[in-house]
């Protein structure tokens, strides 16, 4: 190639460059900045010291993503698998069905779970009129169930919202397996369960991690889907920062809590990687 | 019925102003410099007629009127207001928060002062709301709406005498309680309950409230703001302490909930039209806030909002389908205790809202996410150990 | 044919049946004849004459079309011309550099990068002594920041697959380097612009968070709106708006699936009647 060609290439990178550094980069400077300066602009740790009141809740969103990302595993994996082992039309239509959702609004799809799940709601009432002659037969007090603002609704709120991320990436993983390790395993006498064990899901490896952060991330720093179905009990970090933003008009403690939930998750995806990169090493 | 009346009223405006020479009224000024400009509205939720169900759609008759185009954005709370207004991200012309926010804004120079001779409706405002404690010159604002705080609650659920905010702390409606999602309204009634001042500047007031409402967090459902209508109109929940004017929006659709002013005292507030420092459309504005001053349109928004109305021609209006309503506009004898917000010193205010974050925070019981990461941890650390026992094996093997 | 297991039948069905559970739902009450989002009154149609009359929704309609088709473009311009040069960088440093910064915005959880842009922002309007920034121009700086790296990463592999030596024929056979670009690599990493751009388009859509915090007053989008609708009472028309978005896709989704079924099948028949000729 000639070297001009090579050098005009390499310069129409530059505004992209340029983009990258003032609005990726400097952001993240702004608040870190912001994080550790007071009303006045003077440094101050008082934010970062505030942040130890809310250890708490930084755990709770961590738990609660972490179920939520894991339950999407084991929801997601199944379905990927089928899908990407049936006929080619069958996976078109479902891929299809998956990504449909996609477009309607999460907010009103968030919105609409909460008529299901309230007192009156569908499955609520539903369930509990099943559940209240079983209770009569064995003569103890009914108890109605209770589902809209708690945990597990929060939980529910999160996998429905972020499961086709998880669906996604591992479906194109194991699509793009190459079928012949497959072929070779079976010849070489190994049942269907030891190929699912050691080839179908060491390869899928990389579809699971970046399915994990892409349901992992969005889950901790929610606060839609806990301020919706969640009660009182599952304030989330993501609640306690779009509260300084939004209401309590304290950019400084928000800031450092946007930083330090960056920082945690950063720490977060960097284990995932690392073992990840390790499985690497044992594939090839 | 009132929405009969509502759309039959309706109707009669849509047709006078459809009318081929539209002798709707003129303005006296000429403002045709005007149009094509456009005016930024920040309100509260659903505090305007805005068309649905055949109401008057206020916003879009203005256009019609004076070409003036009208983007209106709401709000949920005062505070959520002044953040955005203060962080200098927005430009208003026009914003409506209460009388304490008002005062706030006045005192951070964040006002303009309203060239009166443009808003000649302002002679319709009753003179009991005119230079009220907040704008005690009244420079800056124009009331909009007035209103007091009460109990709402869903009688078929609720079997006791309710006269008290006490019974937001009885622990038989666990669960069946909400509660303001505001730092002032929220800490008004535990102020209420105690006895204390809502202005008070003492911080151990302040501590004794807070204790107060940890109390009742265990019993709260959740803390909402304008949720609360389709939690209290479906039935999700027994209690709900909320603005009087919303209680009539909701017993419209839920005929068994009730409202009651209990009597240790409740909240009274003014809802006021000003015009912030940053406006870039002033002139526009003010021929914003004359319009709602109209007869028509103060009586289309009243009817609408359901909260009282401090505009003269209203309160005399046939059109104007709460007149006398007795949770609105009490006798003498029924008026409750009342005591309005006032501002309150920046410390005070700082300590407020600290209090109130813990308080978010306070008491969530956080054992499974203990357990959970700590089971999660120890599998993280096995699995490091095997993983890495695997490897050192496997380059013995090579070896 | 491999025979399906029951499992393998029945479990794809469960989780449609999950996901499409609240749709079902939102679809149902669209058609309420009451104002509620929970209590089923009646079959009507009122809420879609609703949806066209009210104003302020199909404002934000409008202006969730426009920033999503100017930000998908311009990410999709910007970004494929960063594809290549990261492609032709040599030094590993920068490389690695300029793909780690690349990342970031899909790591960083939405609502940090949505804080981060706003402070920015705010700060720069308080340095020059403005207010009032926050409008459209902010949306799709932001809008554009979160969809780059999508189609970057859409791009670059195309990019590593397309033959180096077929742009260097062209050369050989007297194009200019851009002319070469247009005629031979181009059309190689076409569908990963593409995809991009889709891509791009569908994250501007459907994006709320981000939008919430760097919005002014006249940039309000759907999700903006629909998000201060559910701080109140949802009516049925929101339901009824979304659901008319949701068969506009569907019938595209299905009309787009079968051209290129039929496509498909004309090339077969076409190779089967070449393959027929040849012999």
């Amino acid at each position: 190639m000639g070297k001009k060609s090579t050098l005009l290439s390499r310069v129409i990178g530059a505004p992209y460059i340029l983009w990258a550094v003032l609005f990726i980069i400097v952001p993240i400077g702004m608040v870190a900045y912001y994080a550790f300066t007071d009303a006045t602009g003077a440094f101050t740790f008082d934010n970062m010291l505030e942040i130890g009141k809310y250890t708490d809740t930084f755990l709770l969103s961590i738990w609660l993503g972490l179920l939520a990302t894991v339950i999407s595993l084991v929801i997601a994996y199944p379905l990927a698998y089928i899908i990407a082992n049936s006929g080619e039309n069958r996976q078109k239509i479902m891929m299809m069905l998956i990504m449909l959702p996609m477009w309607m609004n999460f907010l009103l799809r968030t919105y609409s779970w909460m008529t299901i799940l309230e007192d009156n709601g569908l499955l609520t009432t539903a369930l509990n009129s099943i559940i209240e002659p079983l209770f009569q037969a064995l003569g103890k007090e009914f108890e109605p169930i209770h589902l809209i603002n708690t945990r597990g609704a929060v939980v529910l709120g999160m996998v429905y919202n972020f499961l086709p991320y998880m669906i996604l990436p591992i479906y194109t993983v194991i699509l793009k397996m190459d079928r012949s390790l497959i072929e070779a395993a079976q010849d070489l006498g190994c049942n269907k369960l030891q190929v699912f064990k050691n080839i179908t899901i060491p390869l899928s490896l990389p579809g699971v991690v970046s399915g994990f952060t892409m349901v992992f991330v969005p889950s901790v720093s929610t606060f839609y889907i806990s301020q919706k179905l969640g009660g009182t009990g599952t304030t989330l970090i993501g609640d306690i920062i779009e509260t300084q933003f939004q209401t309590a008009n304290n950019f400084h403690l928000g800031a450092s809590l946007s930083f330090v939930l960056m920082i945690l998750i950063f720490i977060c995806l960097a284990v995932m990687n690392k073992f990840s990169d390790e499985d690497g090493e044992v594939i090839i | 019925m009132k929405r009969f009346l509502a759309i039959s009223f309706v109707l009669a405006i849509l047709l006078s102003t459809l009318a081929p020479t539209c002798f709707a009224i003129e303005p006296e000024k000429d403002y045709s410099h005007l149009r094509g400009t456009s005016i930024n509205v920040y309100n509260w939720g659903e505090y305007i007629s805005d068309g649905s169900e055949g109401t008057l759609d206020v916003n879009k008759e203005f256009t019609k009127r004076y070409g003036i185009k009208v983007n209106y954005t709401t709000f949920e709370s005062n505070e959520n207001m002044y953040n955005k207004l203060q962080s200098g991200g927005a430009n208003y012309d026009i914003v409506i928060p209460s009388d304490y926010m008002i005062a706030k804004l006045m005192e951070e120079n964040m006002l303009v002062e309203l060239d009166f001779s443009n808003i000649p409706n302002y002679k319709y405002i009753l003179p009991q709301y005119k230079n009220l404690f907040y704008d005690p010159q009244n420079k800056y604002t124009v009331p909009y709406t007035v209103g007091m705080v009460g109990l709402i609650y869903n009688t078929t659920m609720v079997d006791d005498e309710v006269d008290s905010w006490s019974i937001l702390w009885n622990e038989k409606y666990k669960g069946e309680i909400l509660m303001f999602n505001n730092p002032r309204d929220a800490f008004g009634i535990a102020q209420f309950l105690l006895g204390q001042s809502v202005n008070t500047h003492d911080t151990k007031d302040w501590d004794k409230a807070i204790e107060l409402l940890k109390e009742q967090r265990p019993l709260v459902s959740s803390y909402v703001m304008d949720e609360v209508y389709n939690k209290m109109e479906g039935g999700e929940a027994a209690f709900a302490p909320y603005y009087a004017g919303d209680y009539l929006t909701m017993a419209d659709v839920n005929p068994d909930l009730a409202f009651v002013y209990p009597k240790e005292g409740v909240n009274y507030f003014v809802d006021a039209m000003c015009i912030p420092k940053t406006a870039e459309n002033k002139e526009a504005a003010e021929l914003y806030i004359n319009f709602m001053l109209e007869e028509d349109i103060a009586v289309a928004n009243a009817n609408y909002i359901c909260y009282a109305s401090p505009h003269e021609l209203v309160l005399e209006s046939d059109d104007y389908d709460l007149k006398g309503e007795p949770v609105l506009y009490p006798d003498e004898s029924e008026t409750p205790k009342t005591e309005s917000f006032q501002n309150l010193s920046y410390d005070i205010q700082n300590y407020m809202s600290q209090l109130w974050s813990e308080l978010k925070v306070e008491g969530n019981t956080n054992i499974d996410a203990y357990i959970g990461l700590s089971v999660t941890l120890v599998l993280v650390i096995v699995f490091a150990i095997f993983k890495f026992v695997q490897k050192k094996k496997r380059e013995k093997y090579y070896d | 044919m491999k025979k399906k297991s029951l499992f393998a039948k029945i479990y794809p069905v469960l989780v449609f049946g999950f996901l499409y559970a609240p749709i079902a739902v939102l679809i149902l009450f669209s058609f309420n004849s009451g104002k509620s989002t929970a209590i089923f009154e009646g079959f009507s149609f009122r809420w879609y004459e609703e949806v066209f009359r009210d104003t302020a929704t199909l404002e934000a309609f409008k202006n969730t079309v426009i920033v999503a088709v100017v930000s998908a473009l311009v990410s999709t311009v910007m970004g494929t011309a960063a594809a290549i040069a990261i492609n032709n960088y040599k030094l590993k440093w920068f490389k690695q550099a300029t793909l780690t910064t690349t990342n970031i915005p899909m790591m960083n959880p939405d609502i940090v990068t949505g804080i981060s842009m706003m402070l920015l922002f705010v700060f720069i309007s308080a340095l020059f002594g403005k207010t009032g920034t926050l409008g459209f121009t902010t949306l799709t700086i932001a809008h554009v920041t979160f969809q780059l790296p999508y189609v970057i990463l859409n791009v670059l592999p195309k990019l590593r697959q397309t033959d180096i030596h077929l742009s260097e024929a062209a050369q050989d056979l007297g194009c200019t380097p851009i002319q070469s670009f247009f005629k031979v690599v181009l059309p190689q990493i076409m569908p990963g612009i593409l995809s991009g751009l889709m891509m791009a388009f569908t994250l501007s859509v459907d994006d709320f968070i981000i939008s919430y915090f760097v919005s002014g007053t006249t940039s309000q989008t759907l999700p903006i709106r629909i998000f201060s609708m559910t701080k109140k009472r949802v009516t049925p028309d929101m339901y009824a708006l979304s659901t008319l978005i949701f068969l506009a896709i569907l019938v595209l989704l299905v009309i787009s699936n079968v051209i290129t079924a039929k496509s498909e099948n004309k090339k077969q028949k076409q190779g089967s009647k070449k393959g027929g000729a040849l012999k």
